[in-house]
């Protein structure tokens, strides 16, 4: 059974002026989370992410639908009910929202005041959960004085205070310089691989999505357009909106405007190969290439490595005979899918 | 100048008029318009006990009341004054208009102060599941409580000014003493002394409003 579900769901807010149509934020969406997967969930802003991941933890009711946490249909549970629920699940958010009146410390005690942990057990679980982000030495400052990334820490700290089996990101780098998130998220991945707590993050980054996430929904318009492994989506992804934020970071084949730009700088035949999957042996098209006398340089594109598994596009600018580039390129269709360029 | 060394006396009579008039407003007030305030901020739309019934009727009481000069809701409130306390003249008269006159105020400057604190505060206290109660008294006041003790300070300056009418209803305190000893008797000496324990106090409150709010914000 799934950690998370939501079958259906649907967020309306009322409209703003009478008469419009409802804003639907989330518009009747069907999603399992399993327990352990680092769930990513992407999509441009306006498409719903946040609303989604408040109802899993229901800061928001949904309008319609069922929204199951570990077992629990949330939609029966009054308030009291709810507030127990959350104490399962943890979150971060993108401008931190830290409390500004109390120290790191008292930041991440507030929530085990809340959750009625009795104040001996206190002392050692904020010094262990500091330790874990690494901000023993600012136990005591005010958070105003700490960086985002420090602050970030707190903020997770916070969140984890109750052991959660949850954790929810939202936009949670989205505030931080690459270096700073480079080290957030590996926070992340550590909160998920160390303390086994399952972990839907929500952005707008698919670099976010491939250093940290197994599994990704991809969401526009409040409806999750597609869904899948991180790789999958990655390597073959079948919708516009899927293949819209893949292009940004993966390698592709190359558009228009930059063939135009590489055919004026490069003699010969430009053409890209393509590698589904793992067992693409580059060296097999060089070692091809070189047999028949075909002469190449690379000009465009590059391979990709999630999770150990690869997949790319290379693109190459081959010069010799015609004959023998054909040739080749016949025996090369048996290992990469070829793009001519026109 | 021989006349104010005379009134001497009377001079820290109502001194200690105001203190006890502005004093007792403040508290009564202060508390009320907390009450006030936190509820135009919590019944809100979008905020965590939203009620829009609620919150417009709030909303228009407080838009009713605030704006009367409070010269004329002295005199208004005054019947009601001996119904609630049993006298309509006198100091504590004052402090029964004086109160009214102020919790209307307060509330609409609790509820400026509170908004400041950002919602995504609000809901990170939410999703570790903590009760409207505790967030209210552990999050949303110490959040907002370097721009509150500024709020209450501003307003015990204008409660203050308000004090000064008390003479209307048969009150005392400086503002009285001012009219009656200095103005109306031509000794301008006399009415400047009120004046001069007037500023003292105000600067004296808003010295410590300032510190504690530095205090309080940390710089
Ligand atoms: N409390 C709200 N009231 C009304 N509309 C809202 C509210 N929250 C979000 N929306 C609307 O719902 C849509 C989705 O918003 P959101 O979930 O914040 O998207 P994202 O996080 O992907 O940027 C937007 O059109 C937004 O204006
Ligand atoms: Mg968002």
């Amino acid at each position: 059974m799934p950690l998370i579900a939501l079958s259906n769901v649907t967020k309306a807010y009322p409209p703003r002026s009478k008469g419009a149509p409802p804003t639907v934020a989330v518009d009747d969406v069907s999603l399992e989370i399993e327990e352990g997967d680092v769930h990513a969930i992407i999509g441009y802003s306006g498409a719903g992410k946040s609303t989604l991941v408040r109802l899993i933890n229901a800061l928001e009711r949904p309008t319609g639908g069922r929204v199951t946490v570990a077992g629990r249909d949330l939609v029966g549970l009054d308030e009291r009910a709810l507030r127990q629920v959350r104490r399962g699940i943890g979150m971060i958010f993108q401008q931190f929202n830290l409390f500004e009146s109390k120290t790191v410390w008292g930041n991440v005690e507030f929530p085990l005041k809340v959750a009625g942990i009795p104040r001996a057990e206190h002392q050692k679980r904020i010094s262990d959960l500091l330790h874990f982000v690494g901000l023993v030495d600012q136990a005591h400052a005010y958070v105003d004085q700490l960086s985002g990334g420090q602050k970030q820490r707190v903020g997770i700290a916070r969140a984890l205070a109750t052991s959660p089996q949850i954790l929810l990101a939202d936009e949670a780098t989205s505030a931080l310089d690459p270096e700073t998130t480079r080290d957030v998220l590996g926070l992340l991945r550590r909160v998920n691989t160390e303390f086994g707590v399952t972990v839907v993050v929500i952005t707008h980054e698919m670099d976010v999505v491939r250093s940290i996430a197994n599994r990704v929904s991809v969401m526009e318009g409040g409806r999750i357009v597609e869904q899948g492994e991180v790789f999958d989506v990655f390597s073959a992804p079948r919708t516009e909106a899927a293949r819209r934020f893949v292009a940004g970071v993966v390698p592709t084949v190359p558009d228009a405007d930059t063939l135009a730009t590489l055919r004026s700088r490069h003699p010969g035949r430009i053409v890209s190969f393509s590698f589904a999957d793992g067992g693409t042996d580059q060296s097999a098209i060089f070692l091809e290439l070189n047999r028949r006398g075909v002469g190449f340089e690379l000009i465009h594109g590059g391979i990709e490595d999630i999770r150990g598994r690869t997949f790319g596009t290379i693109t190459l600018a081959l010069t010799g005979d015609d004959a023998s580039i054909d040739e080749a390129l016949d025996r090369l269709t048996a290992v990469a899918t070829i793009v001519k360029a026109a | 100048m021989d006349r104010l060394i005379e009134l001497l006396p009377k001079l820290w009579l109502s001194a200690w008029e105001t203190v006890y008039m502005v004093g007792i407003a403040m508290i009564v007030g202060g508390i009320l318009g907390l009450v006030l305030g936190l509820a135009l901020y919590l019944t809100r739309p979008g905020n965590l006990l939203e009620n829009k019934a609620v919150f417009t009727v709030l909303n228009v009481i407080v838009n009713t009341f605030r704006p009367i000069p409070f010269i004329i809701l002295l005199a208004a409130v005054q019947p009601l004054a001996r119904v609630v306390i049993g006298t309509g003249i006198g100091n504590n008269a004052a402090i029964f208009g004086l109160v009214v006159g102020s919790f209307f105020a307060i509330s609409r400057i609790v509820e400026q102060n509170l908004l400041t604190v950002r919602p995504g505060v609000i809901e990170a206290a939410r999703s570790v599941g903590a009760s409207p109660l505790r967030i209210i008294f552990t999050v949303l006041i110490p959040e907002a409580l370097g721009p509150l003790i500024l709020g209450y300070t501003f307003i015990f300056i204008a409660v203050t000014d308000m004090s000064a009418v008390a003479g209307l209803i048969g009150g005392g305190g400086l503002g009285n003493f001012a009219i009656q000893y200095g103005y109306r008797l031509f000794e301008p000496a006399v009415t400047w002394a009120a004046v001069i324990l007037i500023i003292v106090l105000v600067q004296f409150v808003q010295f410590i409003g300032n510190s504690l709010a530095r205090t309080v914000l940390r710089r």
